[in-house]
């Protein structure tokens, strides 16, 4: 119980820190609070028992504020107006509207059983008749220390029973990145290329 | 200009520092079927290093030491790294077999593959971060500093790097 | 409770779908972006919680049965793990956007830019 609050008060601070990320008019301080609710986000990792997420998430953190910060401290936009765009504002709202009744059977339903599995009973506790397909989860734990040997059992579903994913999500980091790189250096090059097309 | 970055207190501490920081995210990677991190984290604090090496020193000073085509080809080789220890599991039966001896468990000796395949993961993540990072502080400041200047306008010094 | 954490969840979710759709400028976009990565990422661990679990990491000495009864659940963790970091090369993929466009436009608002691009 004492977790469960904890979570919850933690997440009620996320939910602020993302409003004013979301709704202040400087942009200094959303990348500010945004940074605050990723150490929030770290903080919840950590409650529930994820300490390999609670490291990575914190580390994400600091460089994903480094980055918005770079953008942000040397572009001074003096043009900050939010227009109030009655169409979009109303997309947004029909969104919610959707989200909310997805919820509303996900977590409840009309008779009171959702899809989802109540907090801190996951789908592994079910036995193998129940009307939730206990899934793979208990095996790994059972299992994982015996056949891969490794004590840490993220590390075992990550890097051995479930590698095929680790190698298409590092491809997908390569890609990302790799849009990057393309992003900045092509407009160097055209410069370059004007630059030289100018000097002679 | 002399002190390009930030100033030599920063500077002096990041040199202590930043190997400290580095050598982390090896220990790590390299633990990570022992104890909470792996390759996906250590590679993020390594790329948190450079970070600390570029606010500290500025992009050029940087991109003298470490350029962005080295971290292209370490990246790249961290991925075939990857890929070669999944193709060293076909050799045993099936792609990303566990071949190597498992071990006794809670050792550094344990795991058989997966301590490898955290350290290319580790070269893979972190070379590939480290680079956008470069690559966003020489392309991105240098460029708007020069945007600057040729637009009249004298930027702030302390993006002069 | 667990009701409410699952309702704060979406309810962060929804927050950054509105800065996405709502919103002109562009970090501002980028920090919705930013939101949903968040809140994706923790109703995935919130999934797999067990009420009064450990982290899945087997200690030195704890039997095995007893590991399997108490440990939370390793696999929306290992998947959340790798989508961090994937939205680390995001993140970075989106500032380069955004250095660009600046670069191009000198403003984040996108009604400026559209009408700049005439």
């Amino acid at each position: 119980m004492g977790i469960e609050l904890l979570v919850v008060a933690l997440l009620v601070f996320m939910l602020i820190a993302a409003l004013v990320a979301v709704e202040t008019s400087d942009l200094l301080s959303a990348v500010i609070s945004i940074g605050a609710a990723g150490f929030a986000l770290s903080a919840i990792d950590l409650l529930v028992g994820a300490p390999d997420l609670a490291i990575t998430q914190l580390v994400f953190e600091v460089i994903a504020l480094v980055l918005l910060l770079c953008v942000v401290l040397t572009r001074r936009d003096t043009s900050v107006t939010q227009p109030r765009d009655a169409l979009r504002t109303g997309v947004a709202l029909l969104a919610c509207g959707v989200v909310l009744v997805i919820v509303f059977f996900a977590v409840g339903g009309t008779d009171g059983r959702g899809a989802l599995p109540p907090f801190g009973d996951p789908v592994l506790n079910h036995g193998p008749g129940a009307v939730v397909s206990p899934g793979v989860s208990a095996e790994y734990l059972a299992r994982g220390a015996r056949e891969t040997g490794a004590a840490n059992a993220v590390m075992a579903v990550l890097l051995d029973y479930r590698a095929y994913d680790t190698l298409g999500e590092a491809t997908i980091i390569f890609v990302s990145i790799l849009g990057a790189y393309a992003i900045l250096r092509r407009v160097g090059r055209r410069a370059a290329a004007r630059k030289e097309e100018a000097a002679p | 200009m002399k002190h390009a970055g930030m100033t030599s207190i920063v500077q002096n501490t990041t040199r202590l520092v930043a190997g400290f920081i580095a050598v982390f995210a090896v220990y790590i990677a390299l633990t990570g079927h022992l104890s909470p991190g792996g390759g996906f984290a250590g590679g993020v604090i390594l790329a948190a290093a450079a970070a600390l090496v570029l606010l500290a020193f500025g992009g050029r000073r940087t991109q003298a030491v470490l350029s962005e085509g080295t971290c292209h080809v370490v990246d790249a080789a961290g991925a075939l790294g990857f890929v070669a220890i999944a193709l060293g599991g076909l050799g045993a039966g099936v792609f990303f077999a566990n071949f190597l001896p498992l071990g006794e468990l809670h050792r550094f000796a344990s795991g058989g593959t997966i301590a490898l395949a955290n350290l290319a993961i580790l070269v893979k993540v972190g070379a590939g971060l480290v680079g956008v990072l470069l690559a966003l502080a020489v392309y991105g400041t240098a460029r708007y500093v020069a945007a600057e200047r040729a637009r009249g306008e004298s930027p702030d010094p302390f993006l002069e790097i | 409770m667990g009701i409410t954490i699952y309702v704060l969840t979406f309810a962060l979710l929804l927050i950054g779908i509105y800065a996405v759709v709502a919103k002109k400028n562009v970090v501002k976009i980028i920090v919705g972006v930013l939101v949903i990565d968040y809140a994706v990422n923790l109703f995935l661990v919130l999934v797999g919680y067990r009420t009064g679990g450990g982290a899945p990491i087997l200690a030195e000495g704890q039997p095995v049965t007893e590991f399997a009864r108490t440990a939370v659940d390793p696999l929306p963790q290992a998947m959340v793990l790798t989508s961090i970091v994937i939205g680390l090369g995001i993140t970075a993929l989106m500032v380069a956007m955004a250095i660009r466009l600046w670069e191009n436009y000198r403003t984040f608002d996108m009604n400026e830019i559209r009408r700049l691009r005439g």
